[in-house]
């Protein structure tokens, strides 16, 4: 097959993969440990972060995440060294300072937008970044991404609806992993396929395997050219599957089998990636293993870093309220 | 100094806001065309455009979640909810967003927003035309709330909440759109936010109020004067932040205070003043610190006499300062 993207690009995104379900395995490694407190895995759903994340200019488009997106934000320039002191609370995370739980992103640094945890608010945001983005006449896109139980929400029809009326340069990715927890989209909605909600809200919708990066990142790439050349928002369905319970505080053997889990892992992303750039002659299995020995550095010494770093001081959770406060400080 | 009405002072604001920066924008339900259902944005669509003056769909939740994302984003909307009632399915974006970015993004955003809602009863609008939400908000930190009680601070007020790089809910006593004049300021002004105003002066006692109670309070204290009880009156303007020295420097004075609100008594706004002056005024009380609220039911109702029974007005709050001066 042609391949869409250089070969160095390719490589690029299967490392910002691989570093991601190093780093997230670690972090499920230290909670086990019982050195941190709290951990949402993304194990899964790297190929359509990657693939989401190098469909847009990084750094000058604008990103609305939730809180799977482990891999997007690698993608974004965000550093082990950033998420190691998110998972531990420590001082110096740039989401919010120790603030958050893990894992609710924010990266000013990078157009990315702090985000809560009740679901799918971010949907409206990024509606207004894409209002004023057209407003002001500019060429930025903005993505944001929810999981498949959050489109329940009014929160997330009332965003997209905007968009849609609008014609705002906003790509809706609803990450499809078959659970909200533990409840089944069955249970959630009575379409066949997430994407298929674009049809009452008026604008394209398209359902596309997420576990595979290249097709991922080709429909998100049309959907960003649709939006970037002023032709509207769509709707990009990732269907990926979870393989990691809910988070550290979930049991998934309550609510779906091992057989399930099993047959699953047999389309791990990370193994679809590999084999097609193996097959093309652009990843070898010495390239691998540098990789695999560069995460694994990588990882260690983030590790190291984020054991070493100070908490924050017991004063600082009294600001910043409000603006004046980070302007005074 | 020109006269103008509330709603002319509100509209005023918003169009020298609109002139002096680009990045100021309108959005909210039937503020385009028609100009809004009160006329608050009347001329403003004509005179700015669809792209400044934006008719939302009709869902508040998103009005205040776009605003949110369009002010993260560098510009600085103004969010109509066309009455207060139904801020609530905005609670969220209001109270989880836009109050907690700053604190949440440890700095990185902040959400400077102005969400402006009429509120108040006495104009024959039963349960959701009618309601007072403020205590839900003051109960939150990282916004800022304001309500005016004459054109002049309405005028003054809204432009600074403008310009404030915070949420501010501006909530406007729509029975007063029209009712309450007054004179405003020629040329730019500015009324900065978290200071009240001694509307009255006096020595007897001070009554704490805001809004359109405001209104009926000026009365009142107009009526005891005849009785010889001098009433001091302190508008709030911003309930929050509150202006604490102004209430405690009047309480030093006058040594009797009494509240007054129209939204209903328990866990009211009053209630954290009464609980500031008892802490922080114990020894300047000579009486209880008492309060005139709305009656604790659901909402205002829509039958005159059911709703004359539930609206505050001057002789009830003349009724209450007798009382009061007479301890």
């Amino acid at each position: 097959m042609a391949l869409p993207l250089p070969e160095e690009t390719l490589l690029e995104m299967y490392w910002t993969m691989l570093l991601s379900r190093r780093l997230d395995e670690r972090a499920w490694a230290l909670h086990r440990q019982g050195k941190i407190a709290f951990h949402i895995s993304a194990i899964g759903h790297e190929a359509a972060q990657v693939g989401a994340a190098y469909a847009i200019r990084r750094g000058y488009d604008w990103v609305a995440p939730y809180y799977r997106d482990l891999t997007l934000m690698l993608a974004l320039g965000y550093t082990p060294r950033e998420f190691m002191l998110n998972l531990m609370g420590k001082k110096g995370d740039p989401s919010s300072g120790g603030r958050q739980m893990p894992s609710h992103w924010s990266l000013k640094r990078a157009n990315v937008i702090s985000h809560s945890a009740p679901v799918a608010t971010q949907t409206s945001h990024a509606a207004g970044i894409g209002l004023a983005i057209k407003l002001r006449g500019e060429d930025k896109v903005v993505i944001t991404s929810v999981g498949e139980g959050s489109t329940s929400q009014g929160e997330w029809y009332e965003g997209v609806n905007w968009a849609a009326v609008h014609k705002l340069p906003v790509v809706f990715i609803i990450v499809n992993n078959l659970y909200a927890i533990s409840v089944r989209q069955e249970l959630q909605m009575a379409v066949a396929n997430a994407a298929d909600k674009a049809l009452g809200l008026g604008l394209p919708g398209v359902s596309v395997d997420g576990m595979d990066f290249l097709t991922m990142y080709q429909v998100m790439k049309e959907a960003v050219d649709r939006a970037r050349s002023g032709d509207g928002p769509t709707i990009v369905e990732a269907r990926v599957y979870r393989i990691t319970p809910h988070s550290s505080d979930d049991d998934d053997r309550s609510y779906r089998s091992r057989e399930e889990v099993e047959q699953f892992k047999q389309r791990d992303p990370l193994l679809i990636a590999r084999r097609t750039l193996e097959g093309e002659g652009v990843l070898t299995p010495q390239k691998h293993e540098a990789l695999e020995q560069r995460a694994k550095e990588l990882v260690d010494e983030a590790v190291r870093f984020g054991e070493s770093a100070p908490y924050p001081d017991p004063e600082e959770a009294a600001y910043p309220v409000y603006a004046e406060d980070v302007q005074n400080a | 100094m020109p006269e103008a009405t509330l709603i002319e002072a509100i509209r005023q604001a918003m169009d020298e806001e609109l002139a002096r920066d680009e990045r100021v924008f309108i959005v909210g339900e039937d503020v385009g065309k028609r100009g809004g259902v009160f006329r608050a944005t009347q001329g403003l669509y004509e005179k700015y455009g669809p792209q400044r003056v934006i008719d939302a769909p009709l869902a508040e939740l998103s009005i205040v979640g776009v605003g949110i994302g369009a002010a993260l984003y560098g510009m600085r909307p103004i969010c109509e909810i066309q009455f207060a009632d139904f801020i609530h399915p905005a609670f969220n974006q209001i109270v989880n967003e836009a109050a907690k970015m700053c604190y949440r993004s440890n700095g990185e955003w902040t959400v400077p927003l102005v969400i402006r809602a009429p509120y108040g009863g006495g104009i024959g609008g039963g349960l959701y035309h009618s309601q007072s939400v403020e205590a839900f908000f003051t109960h939150v930190p990282g916004l800022k709330v304001v309500i005016p009680s004459n054109p002049a601070d309405a005028k003054g007020l809204l432009k600074a909440a403008v310009r404030d790089p915070n949420p501010v809910l501006y909530f406007e006593p729509k029975k007063g759109y029209r009712l309450i004049k007054g004179e405003i300021p020629a040329g730019e002004y500015l009324v900065p936010l978290g200071k009240a105003n001694v509307s009255r002066p006096g020595r007897d006692l001070t009554l704490i109020t805001y809004g359109m109670t405001h209104y009926y309070a000026l009365k009142a204290a107009q009526i005891v004067a005849t009785e010889g009880i001098e009433t001091e009156i302190i508008d709030l303007r911003t309930l929050l932040p509150i202006d604490k020295e102004t209430l405690l420097q009047s309480v030093k004075k006058t040594g009797k205070v009494l509240i007054a609100h129209e939204d209903n008594l328990t866990g009211g706004y009053g209630a954290e003043i009464a609980a500031i002056l008892a802490d922080q005024a114990f020894t300047d009380l000579d009486a209880p610190i008492k309060r005139l609220a709305g009656p604790d039911v659901p909402a205002v109702p829509f039958s005159h006499p059911m709703q004359d029974w539930f609206m505050p007005n001057a002789e009830k709050i003349a009724a209450a300062i007798r009382q009061l001066a007479a301890f």
